[in-house]
């Protein structure tokens, strides 16, 4: 059974310095932000992040780069209108980036989840991003071998979970949090709320608790925003 | 290099960006799963009919998105490839990345509609960089996007504000990917690449503000 973690800095501490860090999240949609608020607490650094951009604003990830504690970004899209401290950094060439595009990126977590050794893809040959890289043609069409992509810990996202670990997301917020669940030695889970054990419908659960290591419970803004009162269920469990 | 010789025909006679996007979506084959790429390729959903049965892909995880969610509709977690708040239709499902863009590269979507800095004659895409060397670079789901569906449309201009032909013969932008794109959706003209003969390249079917002659004029490439 996982850790239930009384505060997302403890649920963080798998963390090292060092560590290869899974961030869910799709622009704001899944994005752990607590814990990743937390990890800029723990003061871990020298670390290499993956997530689909490279911070937004001045909060969360943006802001472990500003720190500069963020070694290596492994990403699909790190250009937006307010990811300056990325670039801030990039240009000083203090953060290293490997640019992968955002299929590549989902199946190399998933490969790394599912015990694949690697695999040829579609996506990217003929590309600057492929150069280097394994090519070949099966049954006609051209492929680019691309490895799994692990991690020493997963943050993540999710609406519910059950004290086995069982998650349950809502709607576009489910993005990365699947794969990256599977992909890392470590997965800490942040959700709205910590159910009983049989609560979830086993048909509805979408990342089994055998992924799952730490849960923490983060009661979000978007829950109070849609008048959604936390359940009693969860204040039971 | 083809000399330009003259000005942009008249505006008024090439197709407005709306009339663009209306024929895109008059072409889109009843029943299509299909993709609607960020920037010009979303105004397509505004002409879609409900009789036409169209279900929308975002690839960030959902099949059956609506329109942009406005006011109360908003919701932090149900939001498109741009990250713009979007509804939910009736029939809507969500999935995780990986199963997305599975979904995508598996061919199992029927058209992805995107824009383009440049296309080559055979179809080859260029629409994630610019190649200047200062830039940051970011690619995203284009890759993925360009070579997935059964079918990629590109929608652009024909030229460019100094006149230079988008259709070119190879690309001089980096690549997205190659031959994978099967039509050009323009204000000047609408293309298919096919082959002729034993040869790809771009099929003129459509001409606006134009005559096909000129276009042909204008461009290095030769219709087929």
């Amino acid at each position: 059974m996982p850790a239930i973690a009384e505060s997302a800095v403890e649920a963080v501490s798998a963390v090292n310095d060092g560590s290869t860090v899974l961030m869910g999240g799709f622009g704001n949609a899944g994005q752990p932000m607590e814990l990743i608020d937390a990890l800029l607490e723990s003061g871990s650094t020298d670390l290499t992040v993956v997530n689909n951009n490279a911070g937004q604003g001045d909060a969360g990830l943006a802001l472990l780069i500003k720190e500069r504690r963020v070694k290596k970004i492994i990403c699909s899209f790190p250009r937006q209108s307010d990811s300056w401290h990325f670039d801030t950094a990039y240009r000083a060439g203090e953060i290293e980036l490997e640019l992968v595009p955002q299929g590549n990126l989902a199946e190399r977590l998933r490969a790394a989840g599912a015990g694949i050794g690697a695999f040829y893809t579609p996506t990217g040959y003929g590309t600057a991003l492929a150069e280097g890289k394994e090519t070949r043609q099966i049954h006609g069409r051209n492929y680019v071998l691309e490895y799994p992509l692990r991690g020493d810990v997963a943050l993540i996202k999710a609406l519910y979970a059950d004290h086995e670990g069982n998650l349950v997301y809502r709607k576009t917020a489910r993005n990365f949090g699947p794969v990256m669940a599977a992909a890392a030695a470590q997965t800490v889970v942040q959700v709205d709320q910590l159910l009983p054990t049989g609560e979830i419908d086993p048909e509805t659960v979408i990342t089994p608790g055998l992924y799952v290591d730490t849960i923490t419970v983060v009661p979000s803004a978007s829950a109070a925003a849609r008048g959604e009162a936390p359940a009693d269920a969860a204040q039971a469990a | 290099m083809t000399e330009i010789t003259s000005a942009p025909a008249a505006s008024a006679e090439r197709l407005s960006r709306q009339d663009l996007a209306r024929i895109v979506a008059r072409d889109i084959t009843p029943g299509s799963f299909v993709n609607l790429g960020i920037g010009q390729p979303t105004t397509v959903a505004d002409y879609l009919t409900p009789e036409q049965r169209v279900t929308l892909h975002t690839e960030n995880g959902m099949l059956g998105m609506g329109p942009q969610a406005h006011g109360d509709q908003i919701d932090q977690d149900l939001i498109n490839a741009g990250k713009v708040p979007v509804t939910e239709l009736p029939g809507a499902s969500y999935f995780h990345h990986a199963d997305s863009f599975a979904m995508m590269r598996g061919g199992h979507l029927d058209v992805c509609v995107l824009g383009a800095f440049q296309v080559s004659a055979t179809g080859d895409l260029a629409n994630w960089s610019t190649g200047a060397p200062d830039a940051i670079p970011a690619v995203g789901g284009a890759m993925d996007l360009a070579i997935g569906a059964k079918e990629t449309w590109v929608m652009m201009s024909l030229f460019t504000k100094d006149g230079t032909p988008k259709l070119a013969p190879e690309l001089s932008y980096p690549v997205t990917g190659l031959g994978c794109v099967t039509r050009i959706y323009t204000d000047c003209g609408i293309f298919h690449i096919t082959e002729h003969h034993g040869t790809r390249g771009p099929h003129l079917v459509e001409a606006h503000g134009l005559s096909r002659e000129e276009i042909q004029n204008r461009l290095e490439v030769d219709l087929l």
